[in-house]
């Protein structure tokens, strides 16, 4: 049985309990079976990896996770109880946010409105108090907005608050994503290849960050990542996927020494 | 003026300013700093309950009298309050270059035997840690943003709010204590320790009083009639003695607002935001914000271009007059205003000088060109001439008497003397009291009658009675066949030029002068990028063939210029090559005030220096860099080296006579 009491990490963290929990995930596409039964869960606080070669099915999983797929069969626990097929914004509502692989921003907005579409989850006023921005749109987004101003504090882009997003440059505009992620205030944050295509140093500082975050918020992250040397130090524990199969599962220095994980990655003779 | 209340025992410390502003001016603004994008603000009897619960938390924590607390962190209205407090309750404060390496810092700490430390962030708070071993002294240390610190052993350090909670739940236990402590402070007790940026040796900490301090911040408000609805933007280190003197001396005397940035990175926009009224900037800053506008009205449209050009024209003709308040005839005056509402307001306001009432600039000598751009917009930029060591001001320009060759008259209660070596001395209520733990260089520098050594050397014009510097007095020296070295000169007239950022020459004893230049990257990038040319890093642009073409013609032309000074006309630039990387404080080749480190320099780079003399044509060679983290890499280049035309000396001048 999983254990649902939390653990303590090499490094002395406590983790809580379980959080979501993938229970014989399966998804086919037509004859295709990019997921093949794999179990795994998430717990509250830690930084949890998928992994795997080109095609292994990990981003098809992100996507169970967010809603975006329905699976073909098996079950998504969710905080204590089983989650029924859902919309993604639906799924949004219950605190899970992501950053996408492809960048996914509004390129003629601003930064700032841009982290503010982050909050629309949070915001309720009806469609005439918005058009006049008075009375509880007012009010709604100004104590957003101050949400918003936090994260942009915490993420250092005070300087490009203003700036059109198609403006700036591919890093920034992962911080940009994040940014827009966090100020969802997320139980689950799921981050889709959030190092793709940096250069080191842009590397090292969202992987700062991707630390703050898990530190100061304490907010669950889920990640997809190829840069193995980033995986290894930020996440507490690995998923290894290939072939649309769970090959591995555990802390880094387990997933590292595990033959059938070498092989993926490596190749063997036949 | 509100001076009336300068009785015979009132106002003789930074705190006793404080208490009079918080009860003259207890509504106006004495602090703004922007966070979370909106400009937070403190009243002045706000800042006076803020400084009085963090002086308490201090009393709490064992601040004894006469202890020094290092302060180091950007421009935070926090950290301003630090330093009030510490004098508040009889300690000394010492803030530091919040760049330096952890090195740099030991020995300040060390030096000055701190036992507390209020610094910034996690990186100060790491750094500090990191020499911690080796300081016997260290206690506490108290820090502002506790991001990334929650698993910091917290036995000796502790979060600023919490300190000023501590002191305010321990308000009864120590009042008295902190009254008495306050109530001591007199003209003579230390108002703050500086340490000099080091051009050469060790950093020496500059011990400056309350009658320092205040003489001269008194002083200098009146000069330019500071009042209190005055605004200033605070982002110059705040080790630096220019921004004490500025946001804590003329501020608490004045009771102007001090505003700080909300980073370092948002700091032109803040400016614009606040819209300084009382405005200071090095050199390099006006440097840099011109080349900015250049290269943005490249970008522009054809109609825009010529209208700037056409209206800066005018500007350049008759702008410097009309500020001066010259007679300029009614048609010129109405083009002006015409360039007023088309070009130079707009401009203005985009560079946040839409209310500057008076600007200054010190540290290095301004490229007239600049001063004078500023000047023709309608800005009131001026000149001052001052060191740690006086408080800062030595000499400043009148309103109505500036120029860009000289640094002005001696500034009130200075006397001024020149050396029968050029050297330039002075005596004021502002020079400082002694250098800490080093009466030995204390001796050296100032006599027993109070006259200061400046180190540089300079003249008193005899018409108008301004100060004019030629070079520092050490740098100035004799060439091989005797004639005089003044590598700053030369140094400066290259700089002027958008496309240098840093030139040192080499010349002294030798038989003829040679030079390193550095590029400046945004002016030769964009140059570059309109051009068509592909550049990689900074080392391949500095050593592209039309690059080093574009030096060598300003080198050409600062010779012929040169060449027209009798004296000097020895410092041209015979040879010249251009480094592979930028000169920087954290390898060591500038001081943290961005100065250049002559000896250094040609110590590090000797096989340069000795290429540049042996008439090789290119040279290799390998240079430790230090990154930001404090790693270090090697960089490798081979550098062309390359002969700039040498105009023929002062002959020329015989001929024309």
């Amino acid at each position: 049985m999983k254990d649902t009491e939390g653990y303590v990490t090499a490094d002395g963290r406590q983790i809580g309990g379980t959080l979501m929990e993938m229970r014989n995930i399966t998804l086919r596409f037509g004859g295709v079976v990019a997921i093949q039964d794999i179990s795994f869960d998430i717990h509250e606080g830690e930084v949890r990896a998928i992994i795997g070669p080109n095609g292994a099915g990990k981003s098809s999983m992100l996507n169970v996770i967010s809603g975006f797929y329905t699976p073909s069969e098996g079950e998504v626990w969710y905080k204590g109880s089983k989650r029924p097929p859902m919309k993604p914004y639906e799924v949004a509502r219950q605190g899970v946010a992501r950053t996408f692989q492809n960048i996914a921003l509004f390129e003629g907005m601003s930064v700032l409105d841009n982290v503010m579409t982050g909050r629309l989850t949070h915001m309720n006023a009806g469609v005439g108090s918005q058009a006049l921005w008075w009375g509880k749109a007012r009010d709604e987004e100004m104590e957003n907005r101050e949400k918003v101003e936090r994260v942009i504090d915490f993420l250092e882009i005070q300087n490009i608050r203003k700036t059109p997003v198609g403006r700036l440059p591919y890093g920034l505009k992962k911080r940009v994503e994040l940014a827009r992620a966090l100020a969802a205030e997320p139980s689950l944050l799921l981050l889709d290849e959030p190092m793709a295509g940096m250069n080191v140093e842009e590397k090292e500082d969202m992987s700062r960050f991707i630390l703050d975050v898990n530190d100061e918020f304490g907010t669950t992250i889920c990640l997809i990542e190829h840069d193995m040397g980033v995986v290894m130090d930020l996440s507490d524990r690995v998923v290894v996927m290939d072939y649309g199969k769970k090959i591995g599962d555990g802390t880094p220095d387990e997933v590292r020494n595990n033959q059938d994980v070498i092989d993926a990655y490596l190749g063997v003779p036949h | 003026m509100a001076h009336m209340t300068m009785g015979a025992d009132g106002l003789r410390s930074v705190p006793a300013l404080l208490a009079r502003n918080a009860s003259q001016f207890g509504s106006s603004s004495a602090y703004r700093e922007k966070e979370y994008g909106i400009w937070q603000s403190w009243t002045w009897a706000e800042t006076a309950k803020e400084v009085e619960a963090l002086a308490l938390g201090l009393l709490n924590l064992g601040v004894n009298e006469g202890d020094f607390i290092a302060i180091i962190g950007r421009n935070r209205p926090y950290l301003y309050w630090s330093m009030v407090a510490a004098e508040s309750v009889g300690a000394i404060p010492v803030p530091l270059y919040q760049d330096a390496v952890a090195e740099e810092m030991e020995y300040v700490l060390d030096h000055c035997g701190a036992r507390f430390a209020i610094v910034s962030d996690q990186e100060q708070v790491d750094k500090v840690i990191e020499v911690q071993d080796r300081l016997h002294q260290f206690e506490h240390m108290i820090y502002l943003d506790p991001r990334g610190l929650r698993k910091y052993d917290h036995t000796r350090l502790h979060q600023f709010s919490h300190v000023q909670d501590q002191g305010r739940a321990a308000y009864d236990e120590f009042i008295k204590e902190l009254q008495a402590r306050t109530a001591k402070l007199d003209y003579d007790s230390t108002c703050v320790m500086l340490y000099t940026s080091g051009t050469t040796g060790k950093p020496k900490g500059v011990v400056l009083s309350n009658r320092n301090i205040i003489e001269t911040a008194k002083a200098s408000s009146e000069f330019d009639s500071l009042k209190v609805d005055d605004e200033v933007l605070a982002y110059l280190p705040m080790a630096w003695v220019g921004d004490f003197i500025f946001s804590i001396g003329q501020a608490y005397w004045s009771g102007f607002c001090v505003n700080c940035p909300e980073s370092p990175e948002t700091m032109m926009t803040d400016l614009r935001e606040i819209a300084p009224s009382y405005y200071f900037a090095p050199p390099r800053v006006f440097e840099t914000q011109l080349t900015q506008i250049m290269i943005r009205m490249e970008d522009s449209g054809t109609f825009k271009k010529k209208t700037f050009d056409y209206f800066m024209a005018h500007a350049r003709k008759v702008g410097p007059a009309i500020l001066d308040g010259h007679n300029v005839n009614a048609f010129d005056r109405l083009k002006y205003k015409l360039g007023e509402m088309m070009v130079y307001g707009p401009l203005k306001n985009a560079l946040g000088f839409s209310n500057v009432r008076v600007g200054y600039t010190a540290g290095e000598a301004i490229g007239p060109e600049i001063f004078d751009f500023y000047r023709s917009l309608g800005i009131n930029l001026k000149q001052l001439y001052g060191q740690t060591e006086a408080s800062v001001f030595i000499t400043q320009q009148p309103d109505g008497e500036v120029r860009s060759d000289t640094v002005g008259v001696p500034s009130p209660g200075v006397e001024i003397r020149i050396a029968e070596n050029g050297e330039v001395f002075y005596r004021s209520p502002g020079v400082f009291v002694e250098y800490y733990k080093n009466a030995d260089s204390t001796a050296d520098t100032k006599d027993a009658e109070g006259w200061v050594a400046t180190g540089d050397a300079g003249f008193i014009e005899e018409s108008t009675g301004h100060l004019r510097i030629i070079d520092r007095a050490k740098d100035v020296g004799a060439m091989a066949d005797g004639a005089m070295f003044a590598p700053k000169y030369v140094e400066n007239k290259l700089k002027f030029y958008p496309n240098i950022l840093e030139a040192v020459v080499f010349g002294a004893e030798r038989d003829r002068c040679c030079a390193f230049i550095n590029i400046d990257l945004a002016a030769v990038g964009n140059w570059a990028e309109r051009n068509n040319i592909a550049y990689a890093s900074y080392q391949e642009l500095a050593g592209h063939q039309q690059v080093l073409d574009a030096i060598q013609a300003h080198i050409e032309e600062v010779n012929a210029s040169i060449a027209q000074d009798e004296m000097l006309s020895g410092c041209q630039v015979h040879r010249f090559l251009v480094l592979h990387k930028e000169l920087d404080a954290d390898d060591g080749e500038l001081t943290r005030t961005r100065k250049v480190r002559r000896k250094i320099i040609g110590e590090k780079f000797e096989d340069l220096v000795n290429a540049l003399y042996d008439g090789s044509t290119s040279v290799y060679t390998e240079t430790e860099v230090t990154y930001e983290d404090g790693r270090k890499g090697k960089i490798k280049a081979t550098l062309e080296i390359r002969d700039a035309k040498v105009s023929p000396a002062s002959s020329q001048r015989i001929a024309a006579e």
